[in-house]
């Protein structure tokens, strides 16, 4: 009797894992002579082109540690919890990228994450987002990807260890966390919201970042755009979890994601920097609409709103504080000092280009990392306000200084309990800058 | 390679990335009216304008200023007759001197944004552009003279 259960309970086994192996595995598909131009029309090429920017292709192939590398040609180093991924090119080189492969592949990459050859792709590559795009749409892209200058660049080794390593398994990573397809259109909700939807969800893949992940590596169902950290930085929460006194409505979505600032919470840095100005300025300006109408939908503006000229007033009352007559604080000196010039605010509301950071969702934020990040690196032209730049204070900041600064802003311009360890993760922080910005000017 | 526009023209300097902005402006194209001060952003004597914004240039990478418009002390009036300037000599302000270029451009930023400021919002702003002889009552008093210019008022009141 024992045996026959075991018997029945290996049979199931194997059972279920020839089955698995069937479900998981994948034919290579047949290489093919690299398209030449003329296969696409200018017209399609141009609109691959700006479905790439907004779906940040070139961000994640794109080497950035170390040396810059080709735009496309892959080898961008991405840490995650189970070792270091690197890109693959994503030019049509024929050896080192994909110039091999047809129309067909690619779309089996971007719907299923299946490499050409069969083999199953880590979900750093964001195909349980970009499944959701339309055949056009990754036509169009493919049009794009295939008609740049091929580029010979083989990227490095991951160096995610055993048992991840394991290309097999994420054929069951993908059974429990990808839904394969288009996205259902809702009828409950207009146009713009659905059109916001698709390229939030699919093409522009903002939970990528924005929503935390579980111990396997997706995204965490339970917790939608609750925030997550991100390359050493934060990506603040979307949904009404966002901290910040005065709410993210359609109007700051779009003036952020089309400008790079949002008056009323501050400006575009780190890695939310390239998604503005590489590729959200490339959409049309509609689906930039679009996709503030969707996210000011995540964190529920319209019922929130109504605070916001009260938690305003609050702010802006905050900014002028300790920055009139004399001072024996050293911590608000610090502050006039070497920020009030450019951040201190009178009147009702802030003055364009004086990003306040009373209402900035650097304080508001669980953790200072975001803050520190923007005091030691500044704020380049190419960033956030583009003609404007924040300098970087690497050099005239030791962490004793960050640390006091954090912990006089945090104490003086929002309501929320103090950061605490702050040396430390300044230190945490710093290290984590690869050079210096700014030479020592003394 | 960076390239940026300099009171009007275009200038590209061939410098490592992390060079001062404040370096290439007086070593580099030669524009001196801009002062080294404290090194660390911590004076404002080296305050210019990036984008029409006061931007302290020694704390400033130079690969930060690329593509923008610069303006320093030398660009804000062909003849050294910007309000501010003006203002600045009908007053006296000066001393020794050193700082007043970086507090020029400072004031010339204030009063963008505050066009008529309070004596707050100009120890605000002000505050991090400091003055070793003390010239601070006569700065403030010639920010407020030319904004009552601007204004076309017949006293600075």
């Amino acid at each position: 009797m024992i045996k026959r259960i075991a018997a029945a309970i290996v049979g199931i086994g194997v059972a279920g894992g020839v089955g698995f192996l069937a479900y998981a595995w994948y034919p290579a598909i047949a290489p093919v002579a690299p398209p030449p131009p003329s296969t696409f029309t200018a017209a399609q090429i141009e609109r691959g082109r700006v479905l790439a920017a907004g779906g940040y292709c070139a961000e994640c192939h794109t080497r950035t540690d170390g040396v810059r590398g080709v735009e496309l040609a892959g080898d961008y180093k991405m840490d995650t919890p189970f070792g270091a991924i690197f890109s693959s090119n994503i030019t049509p080189d024929p050896e080192t990228g994909i110039g091999h492969w047809s129309e067909a592949a690619f779309k089996r990459a971007m719907r299923k994450g299946i490499s050409r050859d069969g083999t199953q792709l880590f979900p750093a590559f964001p195909f349980d987002h970009f499944t959701h795009m339309t055949d056009q749409d990754i036509d169009d892209v493919y049009a794009f990807l295939m008609t740049r200058a091929p580029v010979h660049s083989v990227k490095r080794d991951n160096t995610v260890g055993f048992p991840f390593n394991i290309r097999l398994e994420q054929a069951g990573w993908k059974l429990l966390f990808l839904h394969e397809g288009p996205l259902k259109y809702n009828q409950q909700q207009d146009a713009a919201w659905n059109r916001g939807a698709y390229l939030a969800e699919g093409l522009s893949h903002c939970s990528a970042c924005h929503t935390p992940r579980n111990l396997m590596g997706a995204e965490k169902a339970s917790a939608p755009y609750d925030g997550a950290p991100v390359d050493n930085w934060i990506a603040p929460p979307l949904n009404e979890h966002n901290p910040t006194p005065v709410v993210w409505t359609e109007d700051e979505y779009f003036k952020y994601l089309r400008f790079g600032s949002a008056p009323l919470h501050g400006s575009a840095a780190g890695p939310m920097s390239p998604v503005v100005h590489g590729g959200l300025s490339e959409m049309p300006e509609a689906d930039v609409h679009a996709i503030a109408h969707y996210l000011a939908q995540i964190d529920h503006a319209s019922t929130r709103v109504s605070q916001d000229p009260k938690a305003l007033a609050w702010a802006m009352n905050a900014s002028m504080k300790d920055l009139v007559g004399p001072q024996v604080n050293p911590n608000a000196k610090l502050y006039a000092g070497a920020c009030a010039a450019c951040h201190a605010n009178a009147g009702p509301q802030p003055v364009e280009g004086r990003p306040d950071l009373a209402l900035n969702n650097a304080l508001w934020l669980d953790e200072p990392t975001n803050l520190f990040q923007v005091i030691l690196r500044g704020i380049g032209t190419t960033e956030g306000i583009s003609t404007v730049s924040m300098p970087s204070f690497y050099h005239s900041f030791s962490d004793a200084d960050l640390a006091r600064l954090a912990t006089y802003l945090r104490a003086t311009r929002t309501t929320l309990p103090p950061w605490t360890d702050l040396e430390k993760k300044a230190a945490d922080v710093r290290k984590t800058l690869p050079t210096p910005p700014v030479a020592s000017s003394h | 390679m960076t390239t940026f526009r300099l009171n009007g023209r275009d200038v590209t300097v061939d410098v490592p990335d992390d060079t001062p902005l404040l370096w290439v402006i007086r070593d580099e194209v030669g524009l001196t009216g801009t002062k080294f001060g404290c090194g660390i952003g911590m004076c404002g004597a080296c305050t210019i304008h990036i984008g029409g914004r006061a931007t302290r240039s020694c704390v400033t990478p130079v690969s930060a200023a690329e593509g923008a418009d610069i303006t320093t002390i030398e660009g804000i009036d062909p003849e050294g007759n910007h309000p501010v300037q003006q203002a600045w000599r009908e007053i006296q302000v000066p001393q020794c001197g050193y700082c007043q270029s970086g507090q020029i451009m400072q004031a010339v930023s204030l009063l963008k944004d505050y066009p008529s400021p309070t004596d707050e919002e100009i120890d605000a702003v002000m505050a991090g552009s400091l003055c070793r002889c003390m010239t601070y009552v006569r700065i403030r008093e010639a920010i407020k003279k030319a904004a009552a210019n601007a204004r076309g008022d017949a006293s600075n009141g």
